[in-house]
């Protein structure tokens, strides 16, 4: 039999599950194909087939699908829907495999994360396609896991390092498919380093802390993706500003990021990136957001 | 004492009403009907590209404290409709407002009655309480049969408002009951008189199906009162959507949905219902369909082209409708006009 070829496109999951999946599918002996960074093109093309209101994170999503569409044997979408009762996503993830199911025609790796499966049960249903055997899945998954684990304990302990840093420093709250983004989040942090500005990011702390941290902020808040973003600014109370990164129309954060900024006490800055291609309004709003800081 | 109130929903005010007249010692402030000048309260103090639903019951809320309510009551649901209330709160009392807000449904789709009991203690008995919880679910039941059958025959009608001076006759009389059995005779009677209202003769019967988010299509303000519209003009209207659909048989159809259906998954709020609806509404030969939702709602939109896809294979037409607080009313009648032209020319 042939190897198999499964493709990632770099959106969305990719950014929670991308290291995990890189070693698990190594250790499986399983060839992978990314899709490349964001680009404009990419962006249209998702724009074009997505219904108008769709967000632009979703948006772009489809536009990796539609790049992976014919160049691998099975593109892989898992779908999330939630972890536990208080750790919900939003419906676009819950949606996401039927939507792509509908837009393209390359079979689709799936599995499926709820209250009763965890990632590891979605990954057994997944073992004859994948031609291994229990035992050595349970291996991968665990050495995988592993490696991700210390992946993740160098970029929190990078974080810290730089907190202690001299300087002026800001705290960015977003989901992390929008932060490293090359669309998104991309210009921005380019514009910061540019500015002198050293940035954090609300993705590289870890998610248990921020996650119980979200309780601060909010005591209804069930969306996980969103406790683990402003549960970072509790943690971080040395920055100097923060900057709230939102996609339109982003359901959550319409909803979020108001409720945390009504209470905020530090210089915030709300940015929401859309599909246009110039960059001229985010530069202003962004050196005269660390004018404000430098004045402060 | 404290005054009770509650947001705004097409005619299900009248069961909240007797519900919590009922149960509470409280007073009830009956919240105003939602004009112009609530929605203009609403959207001014909301977030920019929240659903409007969201700005709906916040302008409700106002003037219901204007009024001097000072418990608010506030449902939640499978979508962001869960996280309304948070927000909300604090947005009121950033305003300036000092209440209490009950959350009636959390993130989890699920009434938590141990911990309302704990915001707020009743102090009747529980038989009591259990009653009229009871007759409440039935009189939604009924409002909703009733509904039902005006949407389909309102049409005929020969002179108009008929249908709808019966309704408003029998929401009166559903006030004052304390039976379940009176609260059948109401029903039955009512039905009866309906039936017997004079009609038009039936020339050309077209069926229009309406789907969509919910609570733009159970508000007649939020959608333009777009059943009205199509009764008008001669068109029989089909609606899914209602309260006794939602709260007691959802669950149940829904799994039986995932069974036999090309979607694998629940996408979240009423997306997989009103794709199952769009299929079922096809193969039972309606003439068109109309989808509404409120502005960025995220499941709805996620479901949009699962539903163009369906109707495009059954040869049906379809109109999205998206609503917001700013929708000129016009814009919206033309394309309305315009569709129902089109139905019409197909059948002739």
């Amino acid at each position: 039999m042939d190897k198999i070829k499964i493709g990632i496109p770099r959106g969305i999951h990719y950014y929670y599950f991308g290291n995990f999946w890189k070693y698990f599918f190594e250790k499986c002996n399983i060839e992978l194909i990314y899709s490349p960074k964001t680009t404009q093109e990419l962006v249209d093309r998702g724009s074009a087939i997505a219904p108008d209101e769709m967000c632009l994170s979703m948006k772009i999503y489809l536009g990796h699908l539609s790049y992976l569409e014919g160049k691998c044997d099975y593109v892989l979408i898992p779908r999330i829907d939630r972890f536990d009762k208080n750790n919900q996503t939003c419906t676009n993830f819950l949606a996401i495999y039927d939507l792509a199911h509908h837009y393209f025609q390359t079979p689709i790796l799936n599995y499926n994360i709820d209250t009763h499966h965890d990632l590891l049960d979605g990954l057994l249903e997944l073992r004859d396609l994948l031609g291994i055997s229990k035992m050595e899945l349970i291996k991968a998954y665990e050495y995988a896991k592993e490696k991700e684990r210390q992946i993740k304990e160098q970029q929190e302990k990078e974080q810290y390092q730089k907190m202690s840093e001299d300087g002026k420093k800001v705290l960015v709250v977003s989901h992390a498919y929008n932060i490293h983004d090359d669309f998104i989040g991309g210009p921005l942090e380019k514009l910061l380093e540019d500015n002198h500005i050293i940035p954090l990011y609300s993705d590289y702390f870890q998610e248990e802390q921020t996650n119980a941290l979200a309780r601060c902020l909010s005591k209804d808040l069930y969306w996980k993706y969103s406790r683990d973003a402003i549960g970072a600014i509790p943690l971080c109370e040395k920055v100097d500003g923060i900057i709230f990164l939102s996609t339109f129309p982003c359901g959550l954060d319409s909803l979020v990021y108001e409720f945390v900024m009504r209470s905020m006490e530090k210089p915030y800055l709300y940015l929401v990136m859309d599909d246009l291609s110039s960059k001229t309004g985010l530069e202003t709003r962004i050196e005269s957001f660390v004018d404000l800081l430098e004045q402060s | 004492m404290s005054k009770v109130s509650y947001p705004q929903m097409g005619s299900y005010g009248v069961p909240i009403y007797f519900l919590l007249s009922h149960i509470l010692e409280d007073d009830i402030v009956e919240p105003p009907n939602i004009t112009d000048a609530t929605l203009e309260l609403g959207s001014k103090y909301s977030p920019d590209f929240v659903c409007t639903p969201f700005k709906y019951t916040l302008g409700t809320m106002i003037e219901s404290l204007e009024q001097g309510a000072d418990v608010l009551i506030q449902m939640g649901g499978g979508c962001r409709y869960g996280y309304y209330h948070e927000l909300q709160e604090k947005i009121l009392k950033d305003l300036g407002y000092s209440f209490v807000l009950i959350n009636l449904v959390n993130g989890g789709n699920k009434i938590s009655i141990s911990q309302l009991m704990k915001a707020y203690p009743l102090t009747i008995q529980k038989r009591h309480c259990l009653k009229y919880l009871y007759l409440t679910k039935k009189m939604v039941f009924y409002m909703d049969k009733i509904d039902d059958y005006i949407r389909q025959n309102r049409c005929y009608e020969q002179t108009k408002g008929s249908f709808n001076r019966l309704k408003k006759e029998m929401l009166q009389e559903m006030k004052e009951v304390h039976s379940a059995r009176k609260l059948r005779h109401i029903y039955h009677t009512y039905m009866s008189k309906m039936k017997k209202v004079p009609r038009k003769p039936m020339t050309k019967r077209i069926r229009v199906g309406l789907i969509g988010e919910l609570y733009t299509l159970m508000e007649p303000k939020a959608n333009e009162d777009i059943e009205q519209l199509l009764n008008d003009y001669g068109f029989e209207v089909k609606r899914y959507t209602n309260v006794t659909y939602l709260l007691f048989e959802k669950r149940k159809k829904v799994k039986r949905y995932l069974k036999h259906f090309f979607i694998k998954y629940r996408l979240g709020a009423d997306a997989l219902d009103n794709i199952h609806h769009t299929e079922e509404l096809c193969k039972k030969g309606y003439d068109g369909i109309i989808h509404m939702k409120s502005s960025f709602c995220t499941p709805e939109i996620a479901a949009m082209p699962m539903i163009e896809e369906l109707t495009q294979k059954y040869d049906v037409p379809v109109l999205f409708f998206s609503m917001d607080t700013t929708t000129s009313q016009t814009g919206f009648l033309t394309r309305i006009e315009a569709f129902c032209d089109m139905l019409e020319m197909r059948k002739s």
